[in-house]
């Protein structure tokens, strides 16, 4: 039984290579290494993209889940791979632009270590509470929180993860880097504890947050970007709500080994753009809740100008924040 | 009346064609990666998520709840004829399962863990959709402070009911609790115990240990003595129990049906304790508890209705709080948001086919994999009677793979390898490795919610008592340890439990 739907997956795998000519790249089967374990945010939109992307490319995108250590063992061993474009990884705001702040022996260099491709979608970042939390809106919560630092509890989904690093900026704009900060495994739990009252406030990606927030099981003072979320549209943004200087996207992108060859670079730079177009993909990542790229940053300039900016922005407050 | 009508629509959309072809190849696929030793429900469903990208997101949601609780079916195969585990949750039903089969009843006991799986099964479909939503309000109950005194609870529990001496137990559980602190601190991201090897730096998987302590070493014990083979090779006896055994077993399938179906609801990943927490408790009130161990039917009715009951059951914190209880768990959020559903408290009122047909599928998965275990246990045990020469390679293959599938470490291969000697040594010195496996899956829980405890608390130990809930499950650990300890009911659980 298994032995012949396996038999159907290759099969199917095959005839998607074979609709395709043969081209000089990439004539095998190309690995992305997702950082994290199957399931979550990162590797759902990998997936996604991927597909659309083995269509183009002629040949199958292999998604290989390297989970460890905040997501840097993976992109560690993608970015030392032979840079011969068939090792890619798909990494985020954290691996990226905060994990040399957070990591001091980090094993690579984001941002001269390695091979922008672009950028694949970024999801906007929220700040949520209990729901009996006193503060209204986003001006008595900060309010409140300058006035009481010791008095609150944030919960996070451990060192390092796109809750982590958010919430840690947040503090750091607010300055009060030494807020309580209640670790979990992961957003689920954290999630659970601030639904039922035992924290106060985390910051998180809409994708998580969203159905608590529209089921009023917590409240959402504001959304991190730049407008307003279609998904969330009565969550004014945090330059209406009064704290303009925080604005973070947690992102999700494409970069391989240093020294690729530019037919490749091209070719998959090509291939992430049609998956973008495509209206099928576009759907599905829209329906995460992700905000599509701009021209610009899909491409490997511009994604490594992200990069960049956003470790500049992220640096201070990380080295500032208690880890050790 | 609501529930009726909402049951009816759920078997409107579970009893179409396709959903119901779904279901079934889910069912067969999981019992069959429940039956080989090393390949789990996590590394399949991951594998075939891609493929449900063509199916609704009933049906293929519908298709990969079949993969987890056939593979829970069909991990009890393999416990009770070659002693491994096939899963984490039927460990416990090697203990006796596996002796009955010994004894020529393996057909007895294969009939009993599928009769009675099917009726907890039925039991916590009924209760998933009446107790559903108001059960979550129970979790939400549960602090940091409440679980960490559940699990001392349950680790009490542990070492007072464990097998052989008291000693041991504690040993083993403590070993476990410090296998589980192995890879980075949460909170100070230091690594701890790692000795520089990368790949500890996140911790021991539970599969390499379990793996290696449960299937290799038990590989290793069987080549040292070829002649004890502990595949049952010969007949697997009628399938139906007698009158005798189902009254023997109906008390216990009641009893482990409550017990796992109210553990599976905790976040935390509780259906793993069900079938322990069945086992002892099944001991506790035998009449002559030195049966278990030796074959005991209670020991294997138990158990395998807790282990089913909390598999479904597990699925109330997905599908009311959007909040996965464990790693399979945590891939149905990730096949649900890949279909544009955000799990939450929303989806029973945005998506209720989705949810009533999921939970109604439930049910016809049950009853399916009655239909299909009863009348193909031959054939599993035709795939497990396989000759040792081509058998354990084909076993340790399977594990490898199933291993390396987890997290594409090589090293972890390797790290089992290491588990099975160890765990070899632990069965030639009389020491039992199921209670190390508890502390090991508790322990890393039980850092978390002792440091998230105090944290909140400001650091102050007085919240454990405080906390009324909490306060009442410590105080039973005391009780349970203390009257253990009582000269005279020690020297009697001696006598019990030493073989």
């Amino acid at each position: 039984m298994k032995k012949s739907i396996l038999g159907l997956v290759a099969a199917a795998a095959l005839a998607f290579t074979g609709a395709a000519q043969a081209q000089s790249y990439p004539t095998k089967p190309i690995t992305m290494i997702v950082p994290f374990a199957a399931g979550g945010p990162t590797d759902i939109i990998a997936r996604i993209v991927a597909d659309h992307m083995s269509k183009t490319l002629g040949q199958q995108i292999v998604i290989e889940n390297v989970a460890g250590a905040g997501g840097t063992t993976g992109i560690a061993r993608a970015v030392t791979a032979a840079p011969d474009g068939y090792t890619i990884a798909m990494g985020h705001l954290g691996t990226f632009s905060a994990a040399p702040a957070t990591y001091p022996g980090l094993k690579y260099d984001p941002i001269n270590g390695m091979q922008t491709i672009g950028l694949a979608g970024g999801t906007p970042i929220l700040i949520v509470a209990r729901k009996n939390l006193e503060a209204s809106d986003l001006k008595a919560f900060v309010a409140a929180v300058k006035a009481n630092p010791d008095k609150f509890n944030e919960a996070h989904a451990g060192l390092g993860s796109v809750s982590w690093t958010t919430c840690t900026l947040l503090k750091g704009i607010l300055g009060t880097p030494k807020i309580n900060a209640v670790a979990y495994r992961g957003t689920g739990p954290a999630l659970n504890d601030l639904v039922s009252g035992q924290v106060d406030f985390m910051c998180d990606q809409i994708v998580s947050v969203a159905e608590q927030v529209r089921a009023n099981t917590i409240k959402a003072y504001a959304i991190a970007s730049a407008q307003r979320s279609p998904a969330l549209p009565d969550v004014p943004t945090t330059k209406e709500a009064g704290l303009p200087d925080y604005q973070i996207e947690a992102w999700n992108g494409i970069a391989g080994p240093k020294g690729m060859p530019k037919e490749a670079v091209d070719k998959l730079v090509d291939a992430l753009n049609k998956a973008l177009n495509d209206e099928g993909t576009k759907k599905r990542l829209l329906d995460l809740g992700t905000v599509l790229p701009t021209a610009e940053e899909r491409t490997p300039a511009g994604f490594a100008a992200l990069i960049k900016r956003d470790a500049d922005k992220l640096t201070p407050a990380l080295s500032a924040a208690p880890k050790q | 009346m609501e529930t009726i009508a909402h049951l009816s629509l759920g078997f409107g959309v579970a009893l179409t064609l396709k959903n119901i072809a779904l279901c079934f190849v889910g069912c067969l696929v999981g019992t069959l990666i429940g039956v080989l030793p090393g390949v789990g429900p996590i590394a399949t469903i991951s594998i075939l998520l891609p493929i449900t990208f063509g199916l609704d997101p009933t049906g293929a949601l519908i298709m990969l709840a079949g993969i987890y609780y056939g593979a829970q079916y069909g991990g009890s195969t393999t416990a009770i004829l070659v002693n491994i585990p096939g899963e984490a949750t039927s460990v416990v039903t090697t203990l006796d399962g596996h002796q009955m089969a010994k004894q020529g009843r393996a057909g007895v006991a294969l009939g009993t863990a599928a009769i009675g799986s099917f009726f907890a099964g039925c039991v916590a479909t009924v209760i998933i959709a009446a107790l559903g939503a108001p059960l979550t309000k129970l979790a939400l109950l549960f602090g940091p402070a409440e679980y960490f005194s559940l699990m001392v609870m349950g680790l009490c529990f542990a070492v007072v009911l464990a097998r052989g001496s008291i000693l041991k137990a504690f040993c083993m559980i403590m070993l476990g609790l410090l296998f589980s602190t192995v890879g980075t601190d949460l909170e100070t991201g230091q690594e701890r115990l790692t000795f520089g090897i990368p790949a500890l730096s996140d911790g021991i998987d539970f599969s390499v240990l379990a793996m290696g302590v449960f299937g290799f070493a038990e590989v290793l014990r069987n080549l040292e003595a070829p002649e004890a083979r502990d595949v049952v090779k010969g007949k697997i006896g009628r399938l139906l129990p007698g009158w005798d055994d189902i009254k023997q077993s109906i008390a216990p399938v009641l009893r482990g049906t409550a017990i796992g179906g109210i553990l599976g609801i905790l976040p935390g990943n509780g259906a793993v304790l069900g079938p322990f927490a069945s086992y002892t408790m099944e001991k506790k009130l035998a009449k002559d508890p030195s049966r278990f161990g030796k074959g005991a039917i209670e020991g294997v009715a138990g158990p395998e209705s807790a282990n089913n009951a909390g598999a479904q059951t597990a699925f109330i914190p997905l599908l009311t709080l959007g909040i996965p209880p464990n790693a399979v768990m945590a891939l149905m959020v990730g096949a649900m948001t890949i279909h544009g559903i955000i799990p939450g408290p929303q989806v029973m009122t945005r998506n209720p086919e989705l949810f009533w047909g999921m939970i109604a599928s439930m049910w016809v998965g049950n009853l399916m994999l009655l239909v299909i275990n009863l009348p193909l246990v031959g054939m599993w045990v035709k795939l497990l009677q396989v000759p040792y020469r081509l058998m354990f390679p084909a076993i340790l293959i399977f594990c490898c793979i199933g291993i390396y599938s987890v997290n594409n470490q090589p090293l972890d291969v390797a790290f089992t390898a290491l588990f099975g000697l160890f765990g070899y040594l632990l069965i030639k010195l009389g020491f039992e490795p199921a209670p190390m496996l508890l502390g090991f899956v508790l322990g890393k829980l039980m850092e978390e919610k002792l440091r998230q405890a105090l944290i909140i608390s400001r650091g102050s130990f007085v919240t454990f008592v405080e906390r009324p809930i909490s306060a009442g499950l410590l105080v039973v650990a005391v009780l349970v340890l203390a009257i253990a300890l009582l000269p005279s009911i020690a020297k009697k659980r001696e006598e019990v439990f030493t073989e």
